[in-house]
C-alpha cells in the first residue's frame, strides 16, 4: 500500500477494483465503514461478482474478468478530455512535461521494439526520454509538444471511447459513465479516493498493467502522496509485504536490491548501473546509494570476509543468465527433469499453483522433496491416492518425501509486515506441539551441518558458505533479537553520520542514511534500518494515541520507509509547501524544515524553492505515465485479452492476432496445448478465496470447517436456467487441462454480460478445499487455472480462463 | 386462534405440571449468582500476538492456561482481539477469530516423518536423522551440479538443480535467515507466495 | 454482579430483587453494515465451546444451514431485487432477540430454567432444563434448539459471562465493520437513529429500527434499510407476538395447578414429554399458515432418542 489501513478513513470515495476487501481483508475494511461513517465517503465496487463488500456499496458495476485496463483506459480518457485532472499536481509532479524519443511509437496494438519470434520487447531503446545537451531529459512545460508525455498518452487512451470500453469489458455504458463522473470529482485538491485492490488484478497476464493503469488515474486525480488516497495493495499473506522487502525472490536481495546477471561481471558497473543519476536538475534520485545498501548488506552476511579488495564478497552471490528462476520456470523445469530436490517452507505449491496436474506431474519427478509446515499440507502428501481428488499412482512416485514439523505464530517470538508497511513485533504464547521447531532453528540447524560437511570434506564453491557470518550465541538457534539486529544494522568501525554524530562501532543505527560503502557499516536490510535501534526494539512500540486526528499512529510498531506511513508524502502539498487542504494535511513546510502528521517521506531540510519534486526514488524527480523501459509490455498499459478469452479477439485490434492477449505474457512452449478455445469453453471463469476460509489453512481448523463445509461453484440464474443447473445440484466444471465436481450456488449475484456484441457467463470458483483437512474433501481449484503468466511479475492468469460446466 | 383437542390437552397438561413445580417448593434457589456462567479468563496470562493470515496484521491477546511457572506448560485456550490495537480495534475476522482451532488442529505436525520412494505411508524418523538426510541430500546435489562458470567463461556461481519455496507467512527474522543461508548455497530457484 | 440481578423465573412465582435500578442493555445489529463474513459465528463458537458438524453445501452461502444447539447465531443470506431492479444482498445476523417480554420464558414449565436479567437478558439454565421445547413454542422467532447430545435447550446467552464482568458480547468484540454494537438500550436506539438518517440519505428511504413491540421490544434490536418490510431478511416476523398457545396455558391452567397435582403427576408429565409417544395427528381444523407467528407444535420438538439424524426444523 501507498498508504495504509487506518489511513482509509480519510477518503471521501472508495473505489475496490481487483479485490474484494471486506471478503478478503475484513478488519481492514472497517475503515471504509469508518470513512462512511465519518467522512460522508462513498464505496464503488467493479466485479465479475456482486461479492460482499458490493453487498453494501453505495454503487456496483459488474466487469468482465481481465478487462480491467479497458475500464481504466477509458477512465483515463474520460479524465483527459473533459479535463477533470488535478491541473498543478499534475503538471508538477509527473512525467507529462518530458519528450519521448522520436523513434517510439505504437502501432495496432504493439509499441516499437517487438520481436515476435522471441515473444518479447527484444529492443526497448525507443522507450525513453529525449536527453538534453545538458545531460537532462528535455520537458516543454507548455504541454504543446507532441512528443511530451502528456500528448502521447492522450494519444493513446483515445481510443478507448466509453462505447469500446463497455463492448470490453461488458459494463453498460451508463453505469460506467456514472463511475467516471464520480471518480473524477476526486479531481478537486482537497478530495480523495482511495483505490483498494488484490489479487483480482495481480492474477492476470497483464496484471501489473492493470495496476499501472490505476496508479495512472490517481496521479491524474492529484491522489497520490494524499492522506485518503493512494494505490493500495491489500496483499494476501501476513508476511508477504516482508518477504518481499527482504527480497526473497529469484532475482531479488533484501530492500529491493537486485542479483547481477552474467554480464555484469564488473562490480563497480554493478552498482553503477543501479545508481542512477537525476534525469532533471535538483532532483534526489535516492537510488543513487545503491552501493552503500548493498555494501551493508554483504557485511551483515559475510562480516569481516567481505573486502573493498573482493568487492564486498561480489562473487559469492549467484548470477542470473535469464530475468529470474520464478517459481513457473522452475516447475517448468521440474516437469523436465532438471530439478532434483525442492523445499517446500509454509508453501503449498500443489494447491497454490497453476494446472495442479503438471505441478502433481513435476512434483513426482524430484528425487526428494522437504516440506516445512505446522500443517499437513496437501503437497506432503502429493503421492497419496485420495480417489477423484488425487487420483496418482502412489507406488510409482519414487520421491522422497521429508516433513519437518514447524511452530506457528503463537509459539514464537518475531516480526511480520503488514501492507501497509508497518513491522509489528509479537511474542511467544505457548510451546509448539510435538517436536516442532520454528523456522530459524530448522534453518540455522541445517546450514550449520551442511557447513561442517563443506569444512571437512571440502566440495563445490565452500567459500560462500565457510564465509559467511555466523555470530549467533547458539549458532544452531539464534534468537529473533539478534536476527532483527542484524537487518537493522549496525556499525562495524566508528562512523559520523551526517549531522556530525558518531556512531561507535557495534551500536546499532537508527536510519539508512547512515549506511557507507566503506565497509565501515551493516545493515542485511537497508529498508529495514530504524526499527531496532539503540532506543530499543522500534516494531514492538505500542503508542496509539493519534494526536492530529489524521489517523497516522506513528507511535504504533514502525513502518519502512523511517517510520514513514504515507508514501511520496512530500505531495500532500503544493509547489509552495502548503497543504492542498488544511483538513489532508500530512506533511508541509514550516519555513525551516518539513514536517507534520506523517514522517516527511522527503529531504526534510530542502527548502520549496529548489524545486525537489516529491518522487524522490525516481531519477525523474517525479510520477511516471510512461514507464520507460521498466515494464515488458510497454511504456502505456494496453488491454490485451486473458490468454483464453471468451470472445477469441482483442476488440481493439481485432486484426492483429499478435496483439489478442499480452503480446510479453510468460507463456512456456508445452503450455500453448493445454489453452482452451471459447468453442469447447464458453464460460469465463474467476478463482478466488471466501470470507470463511483463508487460503488452504482454515479448512484445518474446525470452527472455519463448519462455516463453508463444501466445495462449491456460483453460476449465474440465466445459465443455470439455460443448463437445467438447481441450486445445490452438483456440476462438473471442466476446462483443457482438468476438471472438478462441486455444489453449484446458483445466484442473480452473477449477471451475463453483453461483451463484442455477445453474450458472456461468467462462473465463481472458490479455491479453498483440497484433500487433507476438516472440511469435506474437495478437488484443487486451481487444477482449472492455466500455467502462464504475466508479462512482469510472472504470477499466474488466477483470475481468467475458460470452462465448461455440466450437472451432473 | 385454532386449537385442536390434541393440542389444547397436552398445553394444558404441561401447563399443569409446570406450575406444580412452583407450587410444590421445587422453586430454584434463591442466590442468582448460580445464573451467572462462569468467566473463563480469570486468572488466565496474556501474549501480544499478530494474526497470521492476511496482511492487515490485526492484534492479538492469546490467553492462555498456566501462569508460566515452571511445573505447568502454557496452553493458549482463547483469543481474542487487541482494542489497543490502531486497526482492528479488538475485532476479528472469521479466520482470526478462529485462530484457537488452527494452534490446536488435528493437522498440526508434531514429529519430523519421512515418506520414502513408492511407499503408501509416513515414517517417524528424530530431528537429527532428518536434517542429517536433507544435509546430504543436498550437498551431494550441489557439489554435482554447482556451476560456477559458463559457456562464455564467466563466474556465475549458481546452483540450479535444487530450488527453494519460503513463506510468506513466517517471520522476518525466518525469513531473513532462511535468504541468507539459500543464497550463500548460489539457489536462484527461490521464491515465496508473492509470486502467486 | 449488581447489572446481573435477575427479574423473572420460568415457572416461579417468588418475587425478584427490584429495587436497584440497573441499565437496560442491547444489542444492535446494522445490516446495512453487515459483510456476512460470520466473524461473529466463529467468535460465538469459541467463546462458547462449541463446534457444530461440518455440514454440506445447500447451495447457498448459509451454513450451517441452521441454528441448532451448537449453532446460537448465523447468517442469513437473500438476494432481492429491490423495486429499481437493482440487486441488494441482504444479510442478517439470527439468533436469540432477547425479548423484554420473552416468550421462552412465559412458556417454559420448568422453575429457573429460563430467566431474565435485570438488564434485559434472557439466558437459559441447562441445569433446569427438561427439554420439553415449550421455549420453541413461546419464541416468535423460533430460536431455541434442543442438543441430541443432553436433550436441553440452548441458545445465545448474550455472554451473560462476559457481561456480567464489564466485557461486551463475543460476536460484538469481534465485527470487523462495527455492524453489531452494544450498550445501553437508549444509546443503541440513538446510534440506529444516526444510522438510519445517513441511510436515507443514502436512498434507503425506508430505513428503520427493528425493535417489535409485540413482545415488548428487544434487546438485540437491527437496523434495516427497509424497515417496512422486515420479512425480506429471511423471514424476519413483521409483527412477532408470542404464540397464543402460551398465553393459553398460562391463563386456563395455571389455577388449575394450584390444585396441587401430586409428584406422580409430575414423573408421568416428564416421562411424557422426554420420551412420551412422537405422534404428528392431523389437524382437525387444517388453516393457511401465519408465517408473522411461528406456530409450533410441542411434540415435534421433543428428541426421540431412536431416530437418527437430526429432528425439529429443516430450513431448506
Amino acid at each position: 500500500m501507498t498508504n495504509h489501513w487506518t489511513d482509509i478513513a480519510n477518503a471521501n470515495l472508495v473505489l475496490v477494483m481487483g479485490g474484494n476487501a471486506a471478503e478478503a481483508h475484513p478488519c481492514g475494511f472497517k475503515w471504509v465503514t469508518e470513512a462512511k461513517a465519518h467522512n460522508k465517503a462513498r464505496l464503488i465496487v467493479v466485479d465479475p461478482r456482486f461479492t460482499r463488500t458490493a453487498s453494501v456499496a453505495d454503487y456496483y458495476a459488474p466487469i468482465r474478468t481481465g478487462t480491467d485496463i479497458a475500464f481504466m483506459g477509458g477512465l483515463i480518457n474520460y479524465l483527459l478530455t473533459e479535463d477533470k485532472i488535478q491541473h498543478e499536481y499534475v503538471k508538477n509532479y509527473t512525467d507529462v512535461s518530458f519528450i519521448v524519443k522520436a523513434s517510439f511509437g505504437f502501432e495496432d496494438g504493439l509499441f516499437t521494439g517487438y520481436d515476435a519470434s522471441k515473444r518479447s520487447y527484444t529492443d526497448k531503446s525507443s522507450w525513453g526520454y529525449e536527453i538534453g545537451e545538458d545531460g537532462f531529459a528535455r520537458v516543454d512545460p507548455t504541454l504543446q509538444d507532441p512528443r511530451c508525455v502528456y500528448q502521447l498518452m492522450k494519444q493513446h487512451y483515445s481510443r478507448y471511447t466509453p462505447e469500446l470500453a463497455s463492448q470490453i469489458c461488458g459494463m453498460p455504458q451508463d453505469s460506467m459513465k456514472k463511475i467516471w463522473e464520480e471518480i473524477a470529482t476526486c479531481s478537486a485538491p482537497g478530495k480523495t479516493m482511495t483505490i483498494l485492490y488484490a489479487l483480482g488484478w495481480t492474477q492476470h497476464s497483464i496484471g501489473s498493467q492493470m495496476i499501472r493503469s490505476a496508479a495512472m488515474v490517481q496521479l491524474l486525480l492529484g491522489n497520490v502522496g494524499m492522506p485518503g488516497g493512494g494505490v493500495n495493495a491489500l496483499r494476501g499473506h501476513s508476511n508477504i509485504q516482508g518477504l518481499t522487502d527482504l527480497g526473497l525472490l529469484s532475482n531479488l536481495l533484501p530492500g529491493y536490491l537486485t542479483l547481477p546477471g552474467d554480464a555484469e561481471q564488473d562490480y563497480d558497473a554493478y552498482i553503477a548501473k543501479r545508481s542512477p543519476k537525476p534525469l532533471r536538475p535538483g532532483q534526489l534520485s535516492y537510488w543513487q546509494n545503491y552501493g552503500k545498501f548493498h555494501v551493508s548488506l554483504m557485511k551483515a552476511w559475510y562480516g569481516a570476509n567481505a573486502t573493498a579488495e573482493n568487492h564486498w564478497g561480489y562473487d559469492w552471490l549467484p548470477k542470473l543468465d535469464i530475468p529470474g528462476y520464478d517459481i513457473l520456470k522452475v516447475f517448468d523445469m521440474m516437469s523436465q527433469g532438471k530439478v532434483n530436490g525442492y523445499v517446500c517452507q509454509g508453501f503449498n505449491p500443489i494447491a497454490a499453483l497453476p494446472d495442479k496436474n503438471r505441478v502433481m506431474a513435476s512434483l513426482a519427478k524430484l528425487k526428494w522433496l522437504v516440506v516445512m509446515d505446522p500443517l499437513a499440507t496437501e503437497t506432503s502428501e502429493f503421492w497419496r491416492n485420495v480417489g477423484p481428488y488425487n487420483d496418482v499412482q502412489t507406488a510409482n512416485i519414487q520421491t522422497e518425501v521429508i516433513r519437518l514439523p514447524t511452530t506457528c505464530f503463537a509459539e514464537e517470538d518475531g516480526s511480520l509486515v503488514n501492507s501497509g508497511r508497518w513491522l509489528q513485533w509479537h511474542w511467544k504464547g505457548a510451546d509448539g506441539p510435538g517436536l516442532a521447531r520454528t523456522d530459524v532453528k530448522i534453518m540455522s540447524d541445517l546450514f550449520i551441518r551442511l557447513r561442517k560437511r563443506y569444512q571437512a570434506e571440502g566440495g563445490a564453491w565452500a567459500e560462500p558458505i565457510l564465509k559467511l557470518s555466523w555470530p549467533y550465541k547458539v549458532p544452531d538457534d539464534p534468537t529473533p533479537e539478534e536476527i532483527a539486529k542484524e537487518y537493522n544494522g549496525y556499525a562495524v568501525a566508528d562512523v559520523t553520520d551526517a549531522t556530525g554524530a558518531v556512531i561507535k562501532a557495534g551500536q546499532q543505527l537508527s536510519g539508512f542514511g547512515q549506511l557507507k560503502d566503506d565497509g565501515s557499516t551493516a545493515s542485511g536490510c537497508w529498508i529495514f534500518c530504524g526499527s531496532w535501534t539503540e532506543a530499543g526494539n522500534q516494531m514492538a512500540r505500542r503508542d496509539n494515541t493519534d494526536p492530529y486526528g489524521m489517523k497516522q499512529n506513528l507511535g504504533w510498531a514502525w513502518a519502512w520507509p523511517m517510520n514513514r506511513r504515507i508514501l511520496y508524502n512530500r505531495a500532500s502539498s503544493d509547489p509552495a509547501g502548503k497543504p492542498w487542504d488544511p483538513k489532508k494535511r500530512l506533511v508541509w513546510w514550516n519555513g525551516k524544515a518539513w514536517g507534520g502528521t506523517d514522517v516527511p517521506d522527503y529531504k526534510a531540510d530542502v527548502p520549496p524553492e529548489a524545486g525537489m519534486n516529491p518522487f524522490i526514488m525516481n531519477a525523474e524527480g517525479v510520477a511516471r505515465f510512461f514507464a520507460r523501459e521498466l515494464m515488458n509490455e510497454g511504456p502505456f498499459p494496453e488491454h490485451y485479452e486473458p490468454f483464453e478469452t471468451p470472445i477469441g479477439i482483442n476488440p481493439l485490434h481485432p486484426n492483429n492476432k499478435k496483439a489478442t492477449s499480452n503480446p510479453a505474457g510468460r507463456v512456456f512452449d508445452s503450455v500453448w496445448d493445454t489453452l482452451g478455445q471459447a468453442k469447447e469453453f464458453p464460460y469465463a471463469a474467476t478463482s478466488y478465496r471466501l470470507t470463511e476460509h483463508f487460503h488452504f489453512w482454515t479448512k484445518h481448523c474446525p470452527i472455519n470447517a463448519v462455516l463453508q463445509p463444501e466445495q462449491f461453484v456460483e453460476i449465474g440464474e440465466a445459465l443455470a436456467k439455460e443448463k437445467g443447473i438447481a441450486a445445490g445440484d452438483r456440476v462438473r466444471v471442466s476446462c483443457k487441462r482438468g476438471h472438478i465436481e462441486a455444489v453449484a450456488v446458483v445466484t442473480k449475484r452473477i449477471r451475463p454480460l453483453q461483451v463484442n456484441n455477445q453474450t458472456v457467463h461468467q462462473i465463481g470458483i472458490p479455491l479453498h478445499w483440497g484433500f487433507t483437512g476438516a472440511t469435506r474433501h474437495g478437488y484443487l481449484t486451481n487444477t482449472l487455472v492455466p500455467f502462464l503468466g504475466d508479462g512482469n511479475t510472472q504470477t499466474p492468469e488466477s483470475k481468467s480462463f475458460l470452462v465448461n460446466v455440466e450437472k451432473i | 386462534m385454532d386449537l385442536n383437542r390434541r393440542q389444547f390437552f397436552k398445553v394444558a397438561a404441561i401447563g399443569l405440571g409446570g406450575s406444580s413445580l412452583a407450587a410444590l417448593g421445587m422453586a430454584p434457589a434463591p442466590a442468582f449468582a448460580e445464573q451467572i456462567r462462569h468467566f473463563k479468563l480469570t486468572h488466565t496470562h496474556e501474549t501480544r500476538n499478530t494474526c497470521p493470515y492476511c496482511s492487515v496484521g490485526c492484534g492479538l491477546i492469546m490467553y492462555s492456561q498456566g501462569d508460566t511457572a515452571k511445573n505447568v506448560a502454557q496452553n493458549i485456550i482463547h483469543i481474542e482481539g487487541d482494542a489497543d490495537h490502531p486497526v482492528n480495534r479488538g475485532t476479528l475476522c472469521p479466520k482470526g477469530a478462529g485462530l484457537l482451532d488452527f494452534i490446536h488442529s488435528p493437522s498440526r505436525l508434531q514429529y519430523p516423518q519421512v515418506r520414502k520412494p513408492g511407499s503408501s505411508e509416513w515414517t517417524r524418523v528424530s530431528w537429527d536423522e532428518a536434517l542429517d538426510r536433507i544435509a546430504d541430500l543436498m550437498k551431494a546435489d550441489r557439489d554435482a551440479n554447482f556451476i560456477e562458470k559458463n559457456a562464455q567463461g564467466q563466474t556465475v556461481n549458481r546452483w540450479l538443480s535444487v530450488g527453494f519455496l519460503a513463506a510468506s507467512a513466517s517471520s522476518n527474522e525466518a525469513g531473513y535467515m532462511t535468504h541468507k543461508v539459500v543464497r550463500s548455497l548460489g539457489m536462484l530457484g527461490f521464491d515465496n507466495q508473492a509470486r502467486v | 454482579m449488581a447489572s446481573q440481578d435477575i427479574i423473572a423465573r420460568s415457572a416461579t412465582t417468588t418475587p425478584s430483587p427490584s429495587v436497584r435500578e440497573q441499565e437496560q442493555v442491547a444489542k444492535l445489529i446494522d445490516t446495512t453494515k453487515c459483510i456476512g463474513c460470520k466473524a461473529c459465528q466463529v467468535a460465538c463458537a469459541e467463546w462458547n465451546e462449541l463446534r457444530d458438524e461440518v455440514g454440506h453445501n445447500h447451495g447457498t452461502y448459509d451454513n450451517p444451514a441452521d441454528l441448532s444447539s451448537e449453532t446460537w447465531t448465523l447468517m442469513r443470506f437473500t438476494e432481492y431485487e429491490n423495486d429499481a431492479g437493482n440487486l441488494e444482498w441482504l444479510i442478517r445476523k439470527d439468533g436469540c432477540m432477547h425479548c423484554d417480554d420473552p416468550g421462552c420464558l412465559k412458556a417454559c414449565p420448568s422453575p429457573g430454567a429460563i430467566i431474565k436479567h435485570a438488564n434485559g437478558i434472557v439466558d437459559f439454565n441447562q441445569d433446569h432444563c427438561i427439554g420439553c421445547g415449550y421455549c420453541i413454542t413461546g419464541c416468535p422467532f423460533n430460536i431455541p434448539r434442543i442438543s441430541q447430545k443432553d436433550h436441553k435447550a440452548y441458545k445465545c446467552t448474550l455472554c451473560s459471562d462476559r457481561v456480567a464482568v464489564g466485557l461486551e458480547p463475543a460476536c460484538v468484540k469481534t465485527c470487523p465493520t462495527g455492524a453489531i454494537v452494544f450498550g445501553s438500550k437508549e444509546d443503541m436506539k440513538e446510534h440506529a437513529a444516526e444510522r438510519i438518517v445517513d441511510l436515507q440519505s443514502r436512498g434507503f428511504e425506508h430505513a428503520g429500527l427493528y425493535d417489535p413491540d409485540g413482545v415488548g421490544g428487544t434487546h438485540v434490536m437491527y437496523v434495516l434499510h427497509h424497515a417496512d418490510k422486515p420479512s425480506l431478511y429471511a423471514g424476519l416476523p413483521d409483527q412477532p407476538v408470542i404464540s397464543p398457545l402460551v398465553g393459553l396455558w398460562k391463563g386456563v391452567s395455571k389455577p388449575l395447578a394450584l390444585l396441587a397435582m401430586g409428584a406422580a403427576v409430575l414423573a408421568g408429565f416428564f416421562h411424557y414429554v422426554r420420551i412420551g409417544p412422537n405422534r404428528v395427528e392431523e389437524d382437525e381444523h387444517p388453516s393457511a399458515p401465519d408465517t408473522s407467528v411461528h406456530e409450533v407444535d410441542p411434540a415435534v420438538h421433543v428428541y426421540d432418542p431412536h431416530k437418527p439424524g437430526p429432528q425439529g426444523d429443516q430450513r431448506p
